[in-house]
């Protein structure tokens, strides 16, 4: 593979007259303008009617509004990422509060939230903005956590002799934070996004179409047309609406994340050149593009030196690497603490009445939902894990399949399940036991692909000189599967099934309880409970479910997957 | 250079970490002085805290008691009168040679239309000129630590201090940048007041500084010993007086060997000094002991660094471990194999390990593990055990340095063998008590 040292660095005078980077940077800036004018006109439109049209005219528009309604959610959720991941990097006491609890909010079933923030929101504001606001903050919290994670994790793993250059060289924060710290974090952050709009897509798709006891609310969007496609068994908008939603994640992965992608490789630390690195034709091409590169020196250059000058005031202290104590106590603190205190307490004694207030009956449908959700979930992690790795280990190792196969497997796996739920629902539900089949599929269809993705990574970092070793000793079938293959993968493989496992769980509140064409699905299982109970407005089944659903997340994850992965850390490690 | 006035004053000094039992001091009562005009060298092996003193002069951490003074104010937060080169680089890989350089002058504000122009000045001194566009990982170590210095020389530094700028560099390039910087340094042509270098290389030392401080650990650090260089530069190991020096200062830091119950050291928990064991493998000892069972007699300790191609830091301690096992002896400067050391040297490879198992039994930490193995019904015992008893006497990266250690040369000698799966230690089948179908 080529080497590319000095990705996006815009060549000063040659470069082609016109190349596709140009006609895209003006697409962008149509699209926005076009934007902007639609939703100026049409706001009306949208209040008055939540009818959603099958034309295929509206698609766009549709399209459109999902992908800034994911927009929204993103932008929050990078502000989010940033600003608590900062905070707890950099001051300890901080951080022992607040990484539990992004640990618990990362476990929480994302859906169950919606509508208590879907009614919370509707009572304060115009019903519209509110449905448009709860589906932003539902985006939100789909993609918010890992990027936080990810930023965090960046932040505490600078390497010692950047900190202490940062400090000797008296960088204030603005340059502390522009060339050391995100710098560090791009890779992950922007590895991370991807993650999140995959992500984003799944529930965005569920969340345009969501029923609160009576309450019907929709939003204008792809997600809606899809939906009100497949009820109406409408195969040609189906098709459409599929089409338009692959062309855009296709779209955004070519012309924002490889590119960013290709760009953040300048960012790895290891200064040695890798041998594959991520390139993006339109990142090159925007290279040669001479209005990037105008545009480059003309707003975007100077802009970031006026904004560098006046952000930047040289620091006159600059403490050391480790502050000698923890600043003293203030009085806020003291403030805050008593507040923190007060909400848990009433959320305790509040949460509690609700619960005990919960018939026997009740419970046990939550313990018996409990278990057939696990079941559901092991099974779908068990069938992932069976073609996964086989396909994976082919994927990574042979560079032929790959070429034929890695393209196709990132478009599949980039559709979001739930797009294609209500299409393949048709079907299933023709079958015999087909509800139960329908909520596996839909887990495995969601989470598979995390699992894909990481084996295929593992076997392609799987050592030459161990597969040489393999070779020469003629390890084959089975033993050389037992001493080579399953240790390489183990690391990759349990991270992958922490992740399938943490989405099949969430998945399985869309997945075990579907409105379809006016006509309930639905199975045994903590998932349907969940919906269930809020299409009664049951709210007190609600939380117990929902509460019950984290306490065995987080379970899970502490007894079972942490332990894995220590041993996956310590013994499986392929760096001596 | 005549000596000025005092820049810098390290007034006893102590840097601990970790509280209470487990208080561990990595530089104790240090005091010194670095005077306008003077390059001093800081010199010792590995773990005397002498990276840990040169952070605390930059002011990148803070004494725990003690204060350093500059120009006789007390240094708060990181001296801005000082910069650092490090062994690292520490070049930010996303930035080219000209930013990097030019970053430093941005930070410190005040007009900066003219960094540009001062950054490529700088990067023009230390003949980096053509490379200003190239991103650090394009370059060679030697290349890179160029940039180092032209980023660190940019701001005027006072101080200019060097945490072993060039032990990771390959020997040619190193030797050829020490040169250059020699040459900037004493042509005067630096706005540097004056140079502090941490340095585990003698010769190294012995070559460029006009001062060299010898630190030692007992196991904190403190300054042993201080030597004046007072040759003329450019100066070379040929001329009279330089190899000396590197003799008399390699006593200094080598020691001499002491009789053996000073050597081995004292049991843990039992009074005394527990040995801080050296890190050093059974393989690395054998081959020094090949080597000085040669002749002449005695080695000139100075000299082998270059022989052999090692470090001083690896050398000192290969060195130390053929001294507790009484293979060989130290005095002034020089080696000597000792008959037993001889035996060694010269058995096949299973007398070898018997030989070494026999004086291994003897090393009171030893004889400690075993006989607290040997107190168990199983003969087993988890690490943690190990590793608990040994940390009233250790901060925890040396205790567990420690296990390593004596679990690596009772494996060798067969005394005790460690299940990594399990981590417990146990007392291998060889010196079993237990029934051998027991221990099978």
């Amino acid at each position: 593979m080529r080497r590319n040292p000095l990705i996006f660095k815009l060549p000063s005078h040659e470069g082609a007259l016109f190349s596709i980077g140009d006609l895209v940077v003006m697409l962008g800036l149509a699209g926005i303008v076009y934007l902007g004018v639609r939703l100026a006109v049409a706001t009306p439109l949208v209040i008055q009617g939540p009818e959603i049209s099958l034309d295929p005219s509206a698609l766009p528009y549709y399209a459109l509004l999902s992908t800034g309604r994911m927009l929204a959610a993103y932008i929050l959720s990078m502000g989010f990422s940033l600003v608590y991941g900062y905070a707890a990097a950099r001051n300890r006491r901080l951080e022992r509060i607040m990484l539990p609890i992004l640990d618990i909010l990362q476990s929480v079933p994302i859906l169950s939230f919606l509508p208590v923030v879907l009614l919370g929101l509707t009572a304060i504001m115009a019903e519209d903005i509110a449905v448009e606001l709860a589906a932003i903050v539902l985006i939100f919290t789909s993609q918010a956590w890992n990027l936080t994670f990810s930023f965090y994790q960046s932040m505490r793993t600078i390497p010692t002799e950047y900190r202490e250059a940062g400090a000797i060289f008296r960088l204030g924060r603005f340059h502390r934070f522009r060339h050391v710290e995100l710098p560090f974090a791009a890779t992950g952050l922007i590895w991370n996004s991807v993650m999140s709009w995959a992500g984003g897509w799944f529930f965005l798709m569920a969340a345009e179409i969501f029923s609160v006891g009576a309450r019907d609310f929709r939003l204008p969007g792809l997600g809606a047309y899809l939906q009100t496609a497949a009820s109406q068994s409408d195969t040609q908008a189906m098709i459409l609406g599929l089409a338009t939603l692959i062309l855009i994640i296709i779209a955004l992965d070519q012309l924002v994340w490889r590119p960013l992608l290709a760009w953040a490789e300048r960012f790895r630390v290891s200064q040695v050149g890798d041998d594959a690195p991520v390139t993006s034709w339109f990142l090159d091409s925007l290279s040669r593009s001479r209005i990037a590169h105008g545009l480059n020196r003309r707003i975007f250059a100077p802009a970031g030196r006026w904004l560098s000058r006046k952000l930047v005031r040289p620091p006159r202290y600059v403490p050391g690497l480790e502050p000698a104590a923890d600043p003293p106590r203030s009085r806020w603190s003291l403030v805050w603490k008593l507040l923190l205190i007060l909400l848990i307490i009433a959320g305790v004694v509040g949460g509690g009445m609700v619960l005990l207030s919960l018939p026997l009956d009740e419970w046990l449908q939550i313990a018996a939902g409990a278990l057939a959700t696990t079941l559901r979930v092991t099974i779908a992690v068990l069938i992932a894990l069976a073609w996964t790795i086989p396909a994976g280990v082919l994927i990574g190792t042979n560079p032929r399949a790959a070429r034929i196969l890695q393209p196709m497997v990132e478009i599949a796996a980039s559709i979001p399940a739930t797009a294609l739920f209500p299409i393949m629902l048709a079907w299933l539900l023709l079958v015999p036991a087909g509800a139960n089949a329908a909520a596996i599929l839909l887990m495995l269809l969601g989470t598979q692909w995390y699992l894909l993705f990481n084996i295929i990574a593992g076997a392609s970092a799987m050592p030459q000189d161990l597969q040489y070793t393999s070779d020469l000793i003629r390890l084959r079938g089975w033993r050389r599967w037992r001493t080579l293959v399953l240790p390489a993968l183990f690391p990759f493989i349990i991270t992958g099934m922490i992740t399938a496992s943490g989405g099949a769980w969430n998945a399985s509140i869309v997945a075990e309880y579907t409105e379809f064409g006016g006509e309930v699905t639905q199975v045994v299982g903590l998932g349907s409970l969940i919906s269930t109970s809020t299409a009664r407005g049951n709210y007190p089944l609600l939380l117990a479910a929902t509460l019950t659903m984290v306490v065995l997340v987080v379970l899970i994850n502490r007894l079972v997957w942490r332990r894995l992965f220590r041993v996956a850390e310590t013994r499986y490690r392929m760096d001596q | 250079m005549a000596a000025g006035e005092v820049l810098l004053n390290v007034d006893n000094v102590t840097r601990a970490y970790g509280q209470g039992a487990a208080r561990f001091d990595a530089v104790k009562d240090v005091s010194l002085e670095i005077r306008d005009g003077e390059f001093v060298a800081l010199l010792g092996p590995s773990g005397c805290g002498k990276s840990t003193l040169l952070r605390m002069i930059t002011g990148l951490i803070q004494p725990t008691s003690g204060t350093v003074y500059y120009r006789g104010k007390p240094v708060d937060g990181v001296n801005p009168y000082s910069t650092m080169v490090f062994q690292s680089f520490a070049l930010f890989p996303w930035l080219t040679v000209l930013d990097n350089v030019a970053l430093a002058l941005d930070a410190r504000g005040g007009d900066t239309s003219g960094n540009r122009e001062r950054a490529e000045k700088l990067i023009d001194i230390v003949g980096m000129d053509g490379f200003e566009g190239a991103y650090p990982r394009e370059l060679s170590g030697g290349m890179r630590q160029k940039v180092g210095f032209a980023r660190a020389l940019a701001v005027e530094p006072e101080l200019l201090c060097l945490d072993e700028p060039f032990s990771a560099l390959d020997v040619l390039s190193a030797e050829s940048l020490r040169g250059e910087l020699m040459e900037l340094w004493t042509g005067g042509t630096l706005p540097t007041k004056a140079i502090l270098m941490v340095s585990h290389n003698i010769e190294e030392a012995v070559s460029m500084a006009d001062r060299i401080i010898v630190m030692g650990k007992n196991p904190a650090g403190h300054i042993v010993t201080e030597f004046k260089v007072e040759l003329p530069h450019p100066r070379t190991r040929k001329e009279a007086g330089f190899e000396t020096l590197m003799d008399r200062i390699y006593a200094a830091i080598a020691g001499r060997t002491e009789i053996e119950a000073e050597e081995v050291g004292s049991a843990p928990g039992s009074p005394g000094e527990t040995r801080l064991l050296p890190p050093s493998s059974v393989g690395e000892m054998a081959g020094l002991l090949e080597y000085i069972n040669e002749p002449p007699h005695p080695h000139d300790i100075y000299k082998l660094e270059g022989e052999l191609g090692v470090t001083m830091a690896d050398l000192l301690e290969t060195i130390q471990m053929a001294e507790m096992f009484g293979y060989a002896s130290v005095n002034a400067g020089d080696i000597v194999i000792t008959p037993l050391g001889r035996a060694f040297a010269e058995a096949s490879i299973q007398t070898r390990k018997e030989l070494f198992k026999q004086r291994a039994r003897r090393l009171p930490i030893m004889v400690w593990m075993m006989d607290m193995l040997k107190a168990t019904p199983e003969e087993t015992l988890p690490w943690k055990v190990f590793f608990t008893a040994l940390r009233p006497e250790f901060p925890d990266e040396l205790a567990e340095r420690q296990l390593d250690v004596i679990i690596d040369w009772g494996r060798y000698a067969e005394l005790i063998d460690y299940d990594d799966r399990t981590e417990t230690l146990r007392l291998d089948p060889s010196v079993s008590r237990l029934p051998a179908a027991a221990t099978a």
